[in-house]
């Protein structure tokens, strides 16, 4: 046993920080004209979602003979957390999920989305739906950069639509984003003088800094091992404590920023508001529960 | 990211599990929690059976992924926990294993290992708790004796203590951490005054330690003179770091008892507890995950534990005292009665925040040491 990540992984991990960082733009913060004009619908970038499809960010776990990179859920895992970081807009797990079986998808060529639990984003950007959208209806959604719609919940709870992988890559993903809004944090705090020091010296502002690295790493702890033992338990306790960390962070991350926390341009936000996204997506706090509970309960 | 066991280390599973089978019946009875020296005899009669097997030095294992396999083996067979020897086998063995002489080993260690001889901790004091660096017990040195004068606190099976990992101050008018040296004191020396403490759960679980010119032999230090302060953060790294790794896997043990339970008096149909159970599940499960993970880390920087057993403590402590909040709504009416089972351990687990360093101070350690943000007075 070494859980540690492997010199491969590292080097996947920073090559894919490095592809991002050039990619994105620094602070992804949607802009109007002006103050109180609307917010311009997201548009999904069709050159970016190619450039992804040739860094390989969908064909990575398809086999070397069919154009993939033969990675496992460990890979996917540290790939997503890295896109969670970034806030990397699109229906990124529904895509490198049809990879290999929607035609286009693994290139970047096709946009993927997926009904999941009741909700579907991106849904008016793709190319295919994975899932009955039948009867979908637009929400003006909170996430100034992911369009949702909602289908109205099937009768029978379609255990079909329940993928443990999209569970766990959509855990991944809240990981990134509950890191980066750690080190965003410690980074005001660390540069924001008041009373003549760093806000980071009090102990206040530290003591909440500490819970964020707190929730990550536990949750890191959890997310990673879900991807190497691939258990449907342990992914919804990863996604559980994922979503935890997500939401929680983004919210101390606006509270150590002060005033500029809540401002637009600040961006702060779009961690939060990503992250209520991705909590409802299945499996919520309560399915988690649910399906740790039934594990609990059949324990000898 | 590999979390297998190997051949060689399921094979140690095996053979520890065939033992346990074999041997556990022939342990003596459960003493009460109150009658101490009862407990003593039978935290080091266990620690005897598991050296006089070959697994005395579990805990110190080189591999110590054999040290997470022993925990979860010794809990699902519900083996005694290592009580009266926690601070000899988990956290003055390790520091005297990594900062002592060869000779001071070889004094030390084997006692430990065969169950001979159990340690307490002196470190706290009335006027010093979190600021431990501001202690005052004070040891003067006289020939190749300290003659030692001060007092402890909290001192933990001080009662039935043999040795006494203590924290003196040598020099007197140095800053405050400078000053410190790291003494192994006999608990039987002249001059030692033992008051049992009585805590909210009504037991002497730890006491007050008088000293009153008690003579310590200067080969007794760890380290350097004065050079206490980093042994003693040595200390506080296996106390943090690795301490109470086992107690996770009882806390797993114990939720799974709690479902059956519930589910036993009706209270599994409601769904909100249902979820908090199945939410304390997926933080113990996670635990467990991190446990590995700072075990992996460690391996591969060799030995002392890092800064990560802080992380681990902070959240443990919570967690485990929500299980116990969980087990009172379980129990309903009866979680006040003290015959039942997990009260007891409801008001024990109070002093997880506390002991150990309190939360607070864990917090300032991870903002400050890993974090890197500005140190705080
Ligand atoms: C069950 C139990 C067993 C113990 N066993 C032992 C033992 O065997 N040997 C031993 O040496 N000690 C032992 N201890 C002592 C333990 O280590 C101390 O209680 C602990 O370090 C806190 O010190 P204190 O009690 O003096 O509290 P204080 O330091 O007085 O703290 C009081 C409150 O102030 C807070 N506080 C203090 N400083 C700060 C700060 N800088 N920032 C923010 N908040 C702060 C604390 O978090 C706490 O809430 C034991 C304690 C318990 C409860």
């Amino acid at each position: 046993m070494d859980f540690r990540l492997t010199s491969e992984q590292r080097a996947l991990r920073a090559g894919v920080r490095e592809v991002l960082s050039r990619l994105l733009p620094e602070d992804p913060v949607p802009g109007g004209p002006g103050p109180g004009d609307p917010v311009p619908a997201p548009r999904l970038d069709r050159a970016l979602w190619r450039e992804l499809g040739r860094a390989g960010f969908f064909s990575l776990r398809l086999d070397e003979k069919e154009g993939g990179a033969g990675g496992g859920l460990p890979e996917a895992v540290l790939v997503f957390e890295e896109a969670g970081r970034v806030l990397l807009p699109g229906p990124l797990v529904a895509t490198h999920l049809a990879a290999g079986s929607v035609e286009g998808a693994a290139a970047g060529e096709t946009v993927v989305t997926r009904v999941d639990g009741v909700l579907v984003p991106w849904l008016d950007a793709a190319d295919q739906v994975l899932g009955d959208a039948t009867g979908a209806v637009p929400l003006r959604s909170v996430d100034p950069l992911t369009p949702l719609h909602r289908v109205p919940r099937p009768a029978s709870a379609a255990e079909g639509t329940h993928d443990g992988v999209a569970a766990l890559l959509t855990a991944a993903e809240q990981l990134g984003s509950a890191a980066c809004a750690t080190d965003r944090a410690v980074r005001h705090a660390t540069q924001r003088e008041q009373f003549g020091r760093p806000v980071g010296g009090f102990q206040a502002v530290k003591h909440l800094c500490a819970q964020m690295l707190v929730r990550t790493e536990l949750a890191r702890s959890a997310v990673y091992a879900a991807a190497v033992t691939g258990d449907r338990t342990e992914i919804a306790g990863a996604k559980l404590l994922a979503d935890d960390a997500a939401v929680r962070n983004a919210r101390d991350c606006v509270q150590v920023h002060g005033g500029m926390g809540f401002t637009w341009e600040a961006g702060v936000h779009l961690h939060l508001k990503r992250a209520w996204v991705r909590a409802q997506l299945w499996p919520t706090a309560g399915e988690a529960a649910d399906i740790q509970a039934e594990a609990l309960a059949a324990l000898p | 990211m590999d979390l297998t066991y190997t051949a060689e280390e399921e094979a140690f599973r095996t053979r520890l599990r065939d033992w346990l089978a074999a041997s556990l019946p022939t342990l003596p009875p459960a003493p009460s929690p109150d009658d101490w020296p009862g407990r003593r005899a039978y935290d080091t009669a266990w620690q005897r059976m598991l050296y006089d097997a070959g697994y005395g030095e579990v805990h110190w294992d080189a591999a110590p992924t054999r040290r997470l396999i022993f925990l979860e083996e010794t809990e699902r067979a519900g083996a005694p926990y290592v009580g009266a020897n926690f601070v000899g086998l988990l956290h003055a063995g390790p520091t005297i294993a990594a900062e002592g002489t060869a000779e001071q080993r070889q004094r030390w260690l084997p006692p430990i290992l065969r169950g001979d001889e159990i340690w307490c901790q002196g470190f706290s004091e009335p006027d010093a708790g979190s600021d431990l660096a501001s202690l005052r017990t004070k040891a003067v040195r006289d020939g190749d004796s300290y003659i030692v004068t001060g007092s402890k606190i909290w001192t933990s099976h001080a009662e039935v203590a043999d040795w006494c990992e203590l924290l003196v101050r040598t020099g007197p008018g140095t800053p405050k951490h400078r000053g410190i040296s790291w003494l192994a004191m006999p608990m039987d020396a002249p001059g030692i005054t033992v008051r049992p403490l009585r805590t909210l759960a009504g037991s002497a679980e730890f006491a007050e330690v008088f000293l009153d010119e008690v003579r310590v032999p200067v080969a007794n230090r760890i380290g350097e003179e004065n050079d206490g302060w980093r042994v003693t953060m040595v200390t506080l790294s296996f106390e943090r770091g690795t301490a109470f790794v086992g107690e996770v896997v009882a806390c797993r043990r114990t939720l799974g008892e709690l479902a059956a339970a519930a589910r036993g008096n009706s209270r599994w149909d409601d769904p909100a507890l249902r979820r908090r159970l199945g939410r304390l599940h997926a933080e113990f499960g996670a635990l467990w995950r991190l446990i590995q993970w700072n075990v992996s880390e460690s391996q591969a920087t060799g030995g002392v534990p890092g800064v990560g057993g802080s992380v681990f403590k902070l959240r443990y402590s919570h967690a485990r005292q929500e299980l116990y909040e969980a087990a009172a709504d379980v129990l309903g009416p009866d979680s006040l009665d003290l015959s039942r089972a997990w009260t007891p351990e409801r008001l024990s687990s109070l002093s997880y925040t506390i002991a150990a360093g309190t939360s607070q101070i864990q917090q300032n350690i991870i903002a400050e040491r890993i974090l890197g943000l500005p140190k705080g007075p």
